[in-house]
């Protein structure tokens, strides 16, 4: 499936601002809003896709290319890891840990959307290269 | 406060991160590696050069970086273009230690490897590279000198 690519970057520059008020605010609740909206972006179902698609696409020209949508679908199944990690964080009471992970997701999202550069998606082989080798 | 404190470590983090990626995403390098051939790649050498691309399933700029590629290997005669699925190729990322894709090899005529590019490289600095190669395999390993 193609998609336009400044849908994936708008619901980076969302996430970005969610994550930045956990970190200040330190309130799982939020992260574990962010957790739902990243576990429905990995099902093809994001809600900051849905608002990009009603409120900003059409304010906006048609894209100059489209995208693959599997790439961005795979970095918020990576997202919600983090968020997942993130919430254990705050559930124990291990403060260092809860704002680890969700700097690192942050950190992705924002590479995201400033940059147009997907994190969470090069993660993809790095992952797979720790697996046993496979020949063809 | 370690909240805040987190939140300008990670923005700082972001904005140099973005920018050194910025810089470095696609461009060419000169590398070493041993010379590859059409058995490792499953795939014919192209007969005066050879544009080897890594790419995953999950990799964004892949689709672009096969356009240029594509065009660049259908512009120049004799240079083909190979597409390797790195998940199903562990053993030649591995091989080339590819962390990113896409990963970009640029082989002259006997599968030398003489550059290298991680992230979508730009198409004059595809066509630089491939003149390059093609130089260097013209002249042949008599004068080796003249690689850089």
């Amino acid at each position: 499936m193609q998609i336009d690519p400044r849908g994936p970057r708008f619901g980076a520059a969302v996430t970005s601002v969610v994550l930045a008020v956990v970190l200040v605010t330190q309130n799982p609740w939020l992260l574990a809003a962010q957790a739902i909206v990243f576990a429905l972006g990995a099902a093809d179902a994001s809600p900051y896709g849905l608002v990009f698609r009603r409120f900003v696409r059409p304010r906006l020209g048609p894209p100059a290319e489209t995208e693959d949508a599997a790439p961005p679908r795979f970095a918020q199944a990576v997202g919600l890891g983090f968020a997942m990690v993130g919430l254990i964080g705050f559930a124990a009471g291990i403060t260092a840990l809860a704002l680890g992970a969700t700097a690192a997701a942050l950190l992705a999202a924002f590479l995201n959307a400033a940059f147009g550069f997907c994190l969470g998606c090069e993660t993809y082989l790095l992952i797979r290269r720790l697996q046993p080798g496979r020949i063809q | 406060m370690a909240g805040i404190a987190t939140l300008m470590a990670t923005l700082v983090l972001g904005v140099v991160l973005g920018l050194v990626l910025r810089r470095r995403d696609g461009r060419m390098r000169v590398v070493e590696h041993a010379p590859v051939t059409s058995g490792d790649l499953g795939a014919d050498l192209g007969e005066r050069a050879t544009l080897v691309q890594f790419s995953t399933a999950f990799c964004q700029p892949c689709r672009a970086t096969r356009r240029i590629l594509g065009e660049v290997a259908g512009m120049v005669p004799g240079v083909r273009h190979v597409e390797i699925d790195a998940e199903s190729r562990l053993d030649l990322v591995r091989r080339f230690d590819v962390l990113r894709t896409p990963t970009v090899l640029v082989l002259d005529g006997a599968g030398n490897v003489v550059k290298r590019a991680s992230g979508q490289p730009r198409k004059a600095d595809v066509i630089v590279a491939l003149g390059a190669a093609v130089d260097g395999a013209s002249h042949g390993p008599s004068q080796p000198s003249d690689k850089v």
